[in-house]
């Protein structure tokens, strides 16, 4: 199979944007994108968008992006799966350059949430559930991932801190991160003290929405430009998989099937063992996703996946470096945009391009964008290669 | 010219086919507002209080969520095929909706559509036992085995006035067979209307208005004790006759003032006297009263249960219980339990619960 | 509005029937065509106690539209006597703490209003801490 490489990449800051449109913050992610790829030019534009409709009263995003991106003619649609919309978006970049029919793709991730507030934005939210058995009955998906955490802490004897390091290593890493929405470290004290959105989900076990678009150039390796100037970062594997929809329809609430499954897949593809992965962007909207998507991975045991956010193993130094430039929790939950900031982030970390927050010498980085509970679960392998 | 209250026993209401009540359910919400919280927040804790407190519906609560669980309790006594309930009534002076019934939604809860009658009633506090009195023709007459009636209410009480301390909430479901089935018989029942209007609420009005002191002797002594008196006379029974009463009861004295005109002593309606700790359940009161005295009834106890709505007319009922009965009592949540589950609130909560405060 | 949506589901809403599967004998909430546990065909109803258990919970402070108006409310996973997992809300709370294990059992309760207080209203299944009887 032909090598597809990430010659290109653009985000803008994560955040509550009041200024900036739907199409513009869009458009500035692309801008950059094509920018970054040195003059490459796109075929086809996948969209990779959660809430644009509910919040924007907005459909059809791929021909209004396109459109205001200056490139009207070339093939585009929107992908959507709740939080895991940007790696669907990523996934069909690519199988579409696998597949013979396209050279180059863009795929732009973008969210804009704050097109609405207070409620509207809750009930929006609760769209991506079951909505005739979840949502109807009030449930949002704080309360939800409140479920797991809830039965998780009851079934492994979790001390009351016990989720502390997800946050704390989160805003270590986002304080070096100039596009993420907070970029401050937090103590632990400030994590003790934090109130109880969804007993005994804390503000800080839960990702801050955030407005932002990021955008990746995919193409073959052979079509790089002469001059391109940045290390070469490849897809080296993919997998896809899905769960229940509704988190009560499973037969065993505590493992994150679907991105256990497509972690396999991905680490198969790209043939190489967890052990060999340098880094991992999971998918943090709250601290308990990230404890089960550590253990999904393969990187923890059942019931421990909180051991290594609490012994320091997550930090940048740490056996398995996660949420390198912020994660969900710091750098903000950009829903249909989180796929594509986790891929931009590993780039440059696998660029060594991550300033302050470089790991050292990374060659493998696993991505995971996660829709809900792991109901959709996409995963990467991205490479650096020689 | 005659005279129209003249009776004899052709004018009891006597089915062809003996009934009986073949199953009883109550409910009463969990909230209680005791009534000095009323007083201390209209009157400064002056003057006296009608009753200890009121039973007040959660946020998620009204008449027709209520009934569909006084009508579970009422088939899990019961124990027969929801199927076969031929008519599923509702009484009450608060329908969630102005058009659309309550008894479709609670015939269709219970699994007894489609082949039913469903219909709303509305006789101020008497629309429950108006229901009962109609099951006992549709089941009397060989036209259906089983009918349902029930009275409920989650009664409007203006903030501040009188009616506040006491508008409560509650009542009972009742399945009407045949007599042979049942756990307790009604022997036959007599109704006594006029027009008297002691109490009312005109269309798209949120609080209903009274006639203050006028609520009292023309209206609810007159009509209960004319009915009662009516009913025994033509059975030829005193109220000696019976071992327990229930009455409509829109405060702790009215019940107990009637028992004692009737000639009943204050331990014949200590079972059905719930309005001292739930409030006036309004066409919930009389039907909710039989159940506490159906809970603790034993086989060949006699009852008298007399309603009174505003507008004004009561029904009459001479019930006999029957051995069947002490099996079905425990089948279901009783009405004491309900009351002894209990999470007292202020006047806030309650003005939230109840949708008084102004929203936009 | 969304009359017709909730309407085709009251026998679900407001008596928690099912499906049993007619291979496996398993049960089966919310009703599907195909048996999650076999893979065959199932469509015959069932109707389930309303006996369950807690199996986890939380309480809601930041309702979405529509909810709003009832919080704070707690939610729980339920898990019914016969298999199956739901989520509802729990009612009737009072002071009572809920806990893991807790024995709940079904009650029918207004959900919210089909849009604003024009619409109709939509009842459902909620779960409270069981009675006496």
């Amino acid at each position: 199979m032909k090598e597809i490489v990430i010659s290109g990449i653009g985000q803008t800051a994560a955040g509550e944007q009041w200024e900036i449109s739907l199409r513009d913050l869009a458009y500035q992610a692309i801008k950059q994108a094509l920018d970054d790829s040195g003059g490459l030019k796109p075929q086809a534009l996948f969209v990779g968008n959660m809430l644009s409709l509910n919040l924007s009263n907005q459909a059809h995003l791929g021909g209004l992006l396109a459109d205001y991106a200056g490139l009207t003619g070339i093939e585009a649609v929107t992908l959507e799966a709740a939080g895991a919309s940007g790696g669907a978006a990523l996934r069909q970049g690519y199988l579409a350059i696998a597949s013979g029919l396209v050279d180059t793709a863009l795929v732009v991730g973008v969210e804009k949430f704050t097109d609405k507030i207070g409620t509207d934005v809750e009930a929006a939210l609760a769209s991506g559930m079951d909505s005739d058995y979840e949502a109807m009955q009030g449930l949002t998906p704080v309360a939800q991932a409140a479920f797991l955490m809830q039965r998780y802490i009851y079934e492994y004897k979790v001390p009351a801190d016990g989720f502390a390091g997800f946050a704390l290593t989160a805003h270590a890493n986002g304080a070096g991160n100039k596009f993420a929405m907070y970029q401050k470290a937090i103590k632990p004290e400030t994590y003790a003290r934090a109130e109880k959105v969804c007993d005994p989900l804390n503000l800080f076990d839960a990702a801050p929405l955030a407005d932002g678009a990021a955008a990746l150039i995919l193409t073959r390796r052979d079509l790089i430009p002469q001059k391109y100037s940045h290390p070469l970062i490849s897809i080296a594997g993919m997998g896809s998989s899905t769960d229940t929809l509704a988190l009560h329809d499973r037969q065993d609430l505590l493992s994150f099937q679907a991105a256990k499954i497509a972690t396999t897949q991905a680490l198969k593809r790209a043939g190489i063992s967890p052990e060999q992965i340098d880094l991992f962007e999971y998918h943090d909207a709250f601290s308990i996703y990230a404890a089960l998507s550590l253990e999904a991975a393969g990187f923890a045991k059942r019931g421990l996946g909180w051991q290594l956010a609490a012994d320091g193993s997550i930090g940048l130094k740490g056996k398995i470096p996660c949420a390198t430039m912020g994660g969900l929790k710091a750098r903000g939950f950009t829903g249909g945009a989180s796929g594509i900031y986790q891929a931009i982030e590993a780039a440059l970390q696998l660029r060594g391009s991550a300033g302050r927050n470089q790991v050292e010498n990374p060659q493998h980085a696993l991505i995971q964008s996660l829709g809900g509970p792991a109901s959709t679960a996409v995963s990467f392998v991205l490479k650096k290669t020689s | 010219m005659t005279n129209s209250s003249e009776t004899t026993s052709n004018t009891l209401l006597k089915p062809n086919k003996p009934v009986g009540i073949v199953g009883y359910g109550a409910y009463v919400p969990r909230y209680r507002l005791p009534a000095r919280e009323v007083a201390r927040v209209w009157t400064g804790g002056k003057g006296g209080l009608p009753i200890k407190e009121k039973a007040v519906p959660g946020l998620d609560e009204d008449v027709i969520s209520m009934s569909i669980e006084a009508a579970r309790n009422a088939m899990a006594r019961a124990q027969i095929n929801p199927m076969e309930l031929r008519a599923v009534w509702v009484g009450s002076e608060s329908h969630p909706y102005a058009v659309k019934p309550s008894s479709t939604l609670v015939a269709e809860a219970i699994g007894a559509v489609p082949n039913t009658q469903a219909a709303d009633w509305e006789f101020a506090c008497k629309a429950g036992t108006e229901a009962l009195v109609a099951a006992m023709g549709l089941v009397g007459s060989g036209m259906a085995r089983y009918a349902m009636a029930i009275g409920m209410d989650t009664a409007q009480g203006k903030p501040g006035d009188a009616l506040e301390y006491t508008a409560g909430a509650g009542g009972a479901a009742y399945i009407v067979g045949p007599a042979e089935e049942s756990m307790a018989v009604i022997n036959s029942s007599y109704s006594y209307v006029t027009d008297t209007p002691d109490f009312w609420r005109r269309e798209n009005q949120k609080y209903p208005e009274h006639g203050m002191r006028f609520t009292g002797e023309p209206a609810y002594f007159k009509h209960i004790t004319e009915a009662a008196t009516a009913l025994m006379q033509a059975s030829g029974t005193k109220a000696s006759d019976y071992k327990w009463a229930a009455f409509h009861q829109p405060n702790s004295k009215f019940p107990q003032r009637v028992a004692g005109m009737l000639g009943f002593s204050l331990e014949q309606i200590a079972p059905s006297l719930l309005v001292p700790v739930i409030g006036n359940t309004y066409a919930g009161a009389a039907l909710i009263g039989l159940t506490g005295i159906l809970d603790i009834a034993q086989p060949g106890d006699r009852i008298l249960m007399v309603s009174f709505g505003s507008g004004a007319g009561s029904d009459a009922f001479d019930i006999v219980v029957t051995d069947k009965l002490l099996d079905a009592q425990g089948r279901a949540t009783k009405t004491q339990e309900y009351i002894s589950r209990r999470t007292e609130i202020d006047y806030a909560t309650y003005a939230r619960y109840r949708g008084k405060l102004q929203m936009k | 509005m969304e009359i017709a949506r909730h309407w085709r589901l009251k026998q679900q809403r407001y008596g928690l029937v099912g499906e049993v599967c007619p291979h496996c004998d398993y049960k089966i909430f919310p009703p599907r065509d195909i048996c999650p546990n076999c893979g065959n065909e199932a469509r015959t109803q069932y109707t389930f106690s309303g006996k369950g258990e807690i199996f986890s919970y939380t309480t809601i402070y930041e309702a979405p539209t529509g909810y709003d108006s009832n919080a704070p409310y707690t939610v729980a996973i339920v898990k019914l006597t016969e298999g199956p997992m739901i989520t509802a809300q729990l009612t009737d709370l009072g002071e009572q703490p809920v806990e893991i294990g807790m024995p709940v059992e079904m009650v029918t309760r207004k959900i919210r209003n089909d849009g604003d207080e024009r619409g109709v209203i939509v009842y459902g299944y909620k779960f409270r801490p069981v009675m006496g009887a």
